[in-house]
């Protein structure tokens, strides 16, 4: 048996999202900007893509970008807000638990002289949006926060932070990466007050190589890579039009059968994370219910170390992800773990496992029968005793 | 959970590793064990625990706990394997280059792995010399 519960890092591709994309490759390929009838046949599939995508999150088709990923999505919004604000101000507010493409974009811009505060959050990954009050200064001109912690699912109050960056006399800019919560958690750019969302494919059954950016009309964006611009000014070169309509069928199977595929999730999630809590020494990190994720169940087994669960899983046939130190090329562990206040030796032994909506409760059986057998396995030759952590 | 890689390949173990993390032969306890000695290691947070039986200065059995990834289970089983049978002195010379070369390499990222199940080595191994100076101090001369 096998069960790819990995989904925070990739999903597989849905058959109808490969079928809706290969014309494009070879005989709808033209280039959408010429005006022969292969080029506009391109150009209709980017509108058509763009409405899909702006329905799903209450937008107008004309604020969706499409890029590369949503980690380029998220540098565009990011560095390109600023830039095109700095005259305005140098401060920018996040969270300590942002994924690495937002923390690595911030560092950078520290580096060009931009404040960043980094929120801390509390034991559950959220957010307290009265800490973020109290950093808005005059300065501060853009507030990015993810709605969904790719980690440990928290879903972050953004409708508040909205609502608080609204009340403000001068505007302050606000992007959520969506690229964990799309298609796991309702979003209304509207009703959230969003001015930057980003999106990515590959998280929903969509192909790899293609996110897309939410750009609230009349925002200030500068471009923040050059050369030659066939749709959008804001990302450079000939659009991958296979891509993008993969991605805008993917986003629409992923909506048609929303509250089926959440539901059906969330079932999952609620049965994996009673059978870890059944485990001895064992913790769930981030919340419970209906401020966690559908797709997430992050658990720490104490004594034993991820990165060889994670082999010991994968044996099985199960693939999953791990908060680890010994895991990352920096050696530390997962900074959400850390943020949380998750200790090192406890963090030592967390496991993600992330669900899609094509995962059955079979696989999770089968997962809740193999996970205490290689915990026990593990924690036997362990020096470290789990009751002591 | 997201990690980030900044050369290709960087974290690929070879086959020879895998068997090894699969199934190790050397880990466990030894009851009344010759000397014990654990060390810590601070990059990644890992502990490494090692029991020597050593009879007329020979090591007769090796085993051992990690509290570590798998390439450190391989490296220690591996460390085990080759001091196994070997006298104090021997093993003493034992290099991690040979603890990596026994697994047909080590991804550079996860050197420090060998380095801990070494280092667990070298301090049972001076723990054991203590041990038997100590001894031979004790005993009444002439
Ligand atoms: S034991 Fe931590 S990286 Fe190998």
């Amino acid at each position: 048996m096998r069960a790819y519960l990995d989904n925070g890092a990739t999903t597989p591709v849905a058959k109808e999202v490969v079928e809706t994309m290969l014309p494009y490759f070879t005989e709808r390929f033209g280039h959408p900007t010429f005006l022969y009838s292969l080029g506009q046949e391109a150009a209709d599939a980017v509108d058509q893509s763009q409405k899909t995508i702006a329905r799903t999150i209450n937008a107008k088709s004309g604020e969706i970008l499409f890029t590369s990923s949503a980690t380029e999505a998220n540098d565009i919004a990011l560095r390109g807000v600023v830039y095109a604000n700095r005259k305005r101000g140098n401060h920018i507010i996040t969270t300590k638990i942002e994924n690495p493409s937002i923390l690595r974009t911030c560092e950078r811009l520290e580096g060009e002289g931009f404040k960043i505060d980094y929120l801390p959050v509390d034991g559950e990954g959220f957010v307290d949006v009265s800490k973020l009050k109290e950093k808005l200064n005059d300065k501060t001109i853009l507030v990015s926060v993810a709605n969904v912690n790719d980690e440990i699912g928290t879903i972050e109050p953004v409708e508040e932070i909205g609502k608080l960056l609204r009340d403000q006399k001068e505007k302050i800019y606000f992007h959520v990466n969506a690229a964990a919560g799309y298609a796991r958690v309702p979003f209304d750019v509207e009703q959230i007050g969003a001015d930057l969302v980003s999106l990515s494919a590959h998280k929903i059954h969509g192909p790899k190589g293609v996110g897309a950016l939410y750009i609230r009309e009349g925002t200030p964006v500068e471009p923040v890579s050059y050369g030659y611009i066939s749709l959008f000014k804001l990302k450079p070169g000939t659009e991958n039009i296979p891509g993008i309509v993969g991605l805008a069928k993917a986003a629409e199977l992923a909506f048609d059968g929303f509250e089926r595929h959440t539901n059906h999730m969330k079932k999952l999630r609620d049965k994996l994370i009673s059978g870890f809590e059944r485990v001895p020494y064992s913790v769930i990190n981030g919340p419970r219910g209906d401020k966690r994720s559908p797709a997430n169940a992050s658990c720490s087994f104490k004594g034993l170390e991820g990165e060889s669960m994670l082999m010991h899983l994968d044996l099985n046939g199960i693939s999953v992800a791990t908060g680890s130190a010994c895991s990352t090329t920096k050696l530390e562990p997962s900074h959400v773990l850390t943020a949380i206040g998750v200790k090192p030796e406890v963090a030592h032994g967390t496991i993600r496992f992330t669900l899609s909506r094509y995962n059955t409760e079979e696989e999770i059986d089968y997962t809740l029968e193999v996970v205490p057998r290689v915990v026990e396995q593990l924690r036997k030759i362990s020096p470290v005793k789990p009751e002591e952590l | 959970m997201p990690v980030e890689y900044t050369e290709r390949g960087m974290l690929k173990y070879t086959k020879k590793l895998i068997e090894r993390f699969k199934n190790p032969k050397n880990v466990g306890e030894i009851e009344n064990p010759t000397v014990v000695a654990t060390e810590g290691d601070p990059t990644c947070g890992d502990m490494f625990k090692m029991f020597l039986k050593i009879e007329n200065g020979r090591i007769e059995d090796v085993k051992f706990l990690s509290f570590g990834c798998a390439a450190n289970i391989a490296t220690g089983d591996m460390t085990a394997d080759l001091i196994k049978g070997k006298t104090v002195e021997e093993a003493g010379k034992l290099q991690i280059k040979e603890i990596a070369d026994g697994l047909g390499g080590l991804p550079a990222i996860k050197m420090h792995c060998a380095t801990l199940a070494y280092r667990t080595l070298k301090k049972a191994l001076t723990k054991y010399k203590q041990k038997q100076a100590g001894g031979a101090q004790a005993r009444p001369k002439g």
